[in-house]
């Protein structure tokens, strides 16, 4: 797939889609969407951008291995179920804080870090066996 | 309508079953994914039908107003669509490594691991 | 804690508010710690020497946990925490019983003996595969099923353990491992999915997973309500496939002998005893009327599976795949005390299967110490010298088949007598037949593998061994990883031989919680019953609670008593409001 159309498109494309998969997994919490389906997207982006340049391009931009990204998403996931260890409730208990930040409060809770793991094992997991079926 | 679904479940598992009943990994590939769409739907039947009213209680309530679509099904057949495309996905590269190292997709073929030609166990020293 | 201040909600109508002590959270910290710990261990996956120790580390903390956790209950009874404090039967609960803590308790035992033997047995390669993980995300599945109190989460643990078993079974990638994979992941999927199917079923008639609330609501259901033929013969068929029980466990000599040996023989001691456990705790807990139904068709399972197995494990020349068939065998073992369905019986299988897990993977080490002895035969024909070679692998084996044969003083025995014993009490004469007539050819099929393999002086063709050649010396290093988990499990073997006592009041409490399951029921509803308690006298005009709570009000009330002891402290507490 080296077009050149393609090739010079695939990085902007793929930026774009990462910065759609933040946004969808952000709103994921009152309204469609979620960390499942903003990994998917995020992991479209980077086969995507593999498919276009490279594999070994998007392993030097993703910096981290894919499985390892993965797997932090895994611990983010279970110890954002832990904090609630501290506020004697059980596990996976919701917590919320509202700190007001330049002027917007912002809603800062813990099945939002559990969104985000969510989104780290999906992204990392499928991205890690695309760039393994592309360097074949 | 439960009745109509409850046919549709039926004729997906009886495809399924019969494409898991045949010799070559690809088609019993094929049962399983049917397979897990039969079990999905089965999963939404039981919880039962209903118009599509979102189940969300009104401010200040403590049950919903009238009755609702039942959440608990869609949940399930959620955690239970990501299993079995996980499942499936794993399933089609291991008969893809298979059909690869072994050189045939026929399990009766596939007898590397109880060879054929076992000798027996000895009887005595 | 609510949301926004304007639109605050009475939590206490759906949500358990009491606070939670952190000890409870002992009820979580075995998924957690395995789940972390996989992960951690993909994290640091460029530190592939470290992988073993760390494991093994995570696994003695599993270890430390569920054996605090066991005494928990035996103390306090059964144990309960709901995800997110959602009111049970809303929320997800986790509970622990005396037969879930102590099947955990063994199971992370038995993982802790086989990680300290993968130290030696599994190279660097298969390390940077992933197989440390793997372990620890399989015992994740095995525990969480062991304490899961939700029958759809009971599946997505089974799908959690099975999904890392694929993993360990094809680490090395070789082709007969592949072989043995697709045989092995295609029916265990096919069993998973049935299970679902059946708790599509469960829920379509019942209208709740959560075992308790499944355990009142059955019970209070009118006969013929429900129908529990159905489901009862598919969970039936869903966990047999599972267990490995007679017309559906080709599977498992199939592939259980492809693997690292260290694989085979956590594999062998775990994976299916998870199956005994599910089908003990849907059949016996949560639907006695569907046991009752089917305990003719379970006996007949139990028998053939027993008696099939023995003949498996005597018809084989490879000792991995006999070893297989005694999996087998064993579980017919268990399933007896599921047909009979007394306490007796039932402490019984508990035992069984205890037994079980300590002795199939002994066995396999075992069995995987004189392959690295003899360079990797398997083959009967082709092994000999054993005792000449180490003495003390062949005291160590002979032990093992022994109990494996369920003959004194090793922890076999007594599960068998007990279940003869409850089989003859019950009028099943001929299920008593079965367990010894199998308990008999294993022992002809042991005593010929431990003949063959130790006492005899070399493989056929060579004058008493003494043209054969030499078995290796092991490095100490290795010896003593080797040596240790082999001899701890034996260890173990022989102290429940001798004093069975402690683990058979444990097996006994089991099976009384199963059979009465007045305190289970109390343990996950005590909670919403104190709750409820406190908020009608706080507000005896709140009309809206009627209608919500009259739906699960049910069980609680009428268990209320049997939770005083459990409950006091936390309604006492309760003031503690969400709002």
């Amino acid at each position: 797939m080296q077009t050149l159309i393609f090739r010079t498109t695939a990085p902007f494309l793929a930026a774009l889609m990462i910065l759609f998969s933040i946004f969808v997994t952000l709103r994921g919490h009152n309204d469609p969407g979620g960390g499942f389906i903003g990994g998917l997207i995020a992991a479209s982006a980077f086969m995507m951008y593999g498919i276009a340049a490279g594999v070994q391009y998007v392993r030097r931009a993703l910096y981290f291995h894919p499985i390892s990204v993965a797997a932090f998403g895994l611990v983010l996931s279970a110890t954002s179920g832990i904090l609630s260890l501290f506020e004697a409730q059980p596990f996976m208990t919701s917590q919320w804080t509202f700190p007001t930040i330049m002027g917007v409060e912002v809603a800062i809770s813990t099945p939002m870090f559990f969104d985000i793991g969510v989104y780290l094992v999906v992204m990392g997991s499928l991205t890690s066996i695309a760039l393994k079926l592309e360097e074949e | 309508m439960e009745g109509v679904l409850s046919i549709l479940v039926g004729i997906f598992f009886a495809v399924s079953i019969y494409l898991m009943m045949s010799r070559y990994t690809i088609r019993i590939m094929l049962g399983i994914a049917v397979l897990g769409n039969a079990v999905n739907l089965l999963i939404f039947t039981s919880g039962r039908l209903m118009r599509e009213v979102p189940p969300i209680i009104p401010v200040g309530e403590l049950v919903p107003p009238g009755p609702t679509a039942n959440p608990l099904p869609q949940a399930l057949i959620l955690t239970a669509i990501v299993i079995s495309f996980s499942f499936l996905a794993f399933l089609l590269v291991l008969a893809y490594r298979a059909y690869q190292e072994l050189g045939t997709d026929d399990i009766v073929e596939m007898r590397v691991a109880e060879p054929a030609d076992e000798d027996l166990p000895p009887v005595s020293y | 804690m609510a949301g926004n201040a304007d639109n605050a909600v009475d939590f206490a109508a759906g949500m358990l508010v009491a606070p939670t002590s952190a000890v409870d959270w002992l009820i979580v910290a075995p998924t957690l710690i395995t789940i972390i710990g996989g992960a951690s261990l993909v994290m640091l996956r460029y530190q592939a020497k470290w992988h073993g120790y760390l494991t093994c580390f995570f696994l003695a903390m599993l270890v430390v946990v569920d054996a605090i956790l066991l005494a928990r209950v035996m103390e306090h009874g059964p144990l309960t925490m709901t995800m997110g404090r959602w009111m049970p039967p809303f929320g997800i609960s986790l509970v622990v019983d005396a037969l879930g803590a102590l099947m955990a308790l063994i199971s992370a035992v038995v993982a802790l003996t086989v990680c300290v033997y993968s130290l030696a047995d599994i190279s660097v390669t298969s390390t940077r595969f992933g197989f440390y993980p793997s372990l620890l995300w399989m015992m994740t599945g095995i525990t969480g099923s062991f304490l899961t109190g939700d029958i759809f989460n009971l599946y997505v643990w089974f799908e959690v353990m099975l999904i890392s078993s694929f993993g360990l079974l094809i680490v090395d990638g070789e082709r007969v491992q592949i072989d043995g994979a697709v045989k092995y992941a295609v029916l265990n999927l096919m069993a998973t999915t049935l299970f679902l199917v059946t708790t599509g079923y469960l829920y379509g008639a019942v209208g709740s997973l959560n075992m308790a609330d499944i355990a009142v609501r059955l019970r209070e259901m009118p006969a013929g309500a429900a129908p529990m033929g159905t489901i009862a013969t598919l969970y039936l068929l869903a966990f047999s496939m599972k267990a490995a029980a007679f017309p559906v466990n080709f599977w498992l000599p199939a592939s259980y002998h492809t693997p690292k040996i260290a694989v085979s023989a956590i594999f062998a001691g775990l994976l299916t005893k998870v199956g005994v456990y599910a089908l003990i705790r849907t059949l016996v807990l949560v639907m006695p009327e569907g046991r009752d139904l089917l305990s003719d068709v379970i006996a007949w399972i139990a028998a053939l599976t027993m008696i099939f197995g023995a003949i498996g494990a005597l018809a084989q020349n490879d000792v991995r795949r006999s070893f297989g068939f005694l999996v087998v065998g064993g579980i017919g073992s268990s399933m007896v005390g599921v047909a009979v369905g007394t306490e007796d019986a039932i402490t019984g299988a508990i035992l069984y299967a205890v037994n079980s897990i300590l002795v199939m993977t002994a066995l396999y080490l075992a069995f995987g110490i004189l392959m690295r002895k003899n360079g990797g035969k398997y083959n009967l024909a082709d092994l000999g010298g054993g005792y000449k070679a180490s003495s003390w692998l062949s005291i160590l084996f002979l032990a093992l088949v022994f109990a494996a044969s369920g003959l004194p003083p090793f922890s076999g025995f007594w599960p068998k007598l007990i279940l003869v014993e409850a089989s003859l009490k019950e009028g099943y004469g001929w299920l008593a037949f079965a367990v010894l007539l199998s308990g008999f050819i294993t022992t002809i099929a042991m005593g010929r593998i431990w003949a063959h393999a130790f006492w005899r002086g070399g493989p056929i063709g060579t004058v008493d061994g003494r043209d054969a050649a030499p078995l290796y010396t092991l490095s100490s290093v290795v010896r003593h990883r080797v040596f240790v988990p082999v001899m701890a499990l034996v260890a173990m073997i022989v102290y429940i031989g001798v004093n069975p006592s402690p683990v058979f009041s444990v097996s006994q409490y089991g099976a009384s919680t199963l059979l009465k399951p007045d305190h289970y029921i109390a343990a996950v509803f005590g909670p919403v019953a104190a709750q409820r308690t406190v908020m009608n006298e706080d507000h005896a005009t709140a009309e809206g609670q009627e209608d919500a709570g009259a739906a699960k009000s049910r069980g609680p009330n009428s268990n209320r008593a049997n939770s005083n002891r459990a409950n006091s402290n936390r309604a006492n507490s309760n003031r503690e409001g969400a709002h």
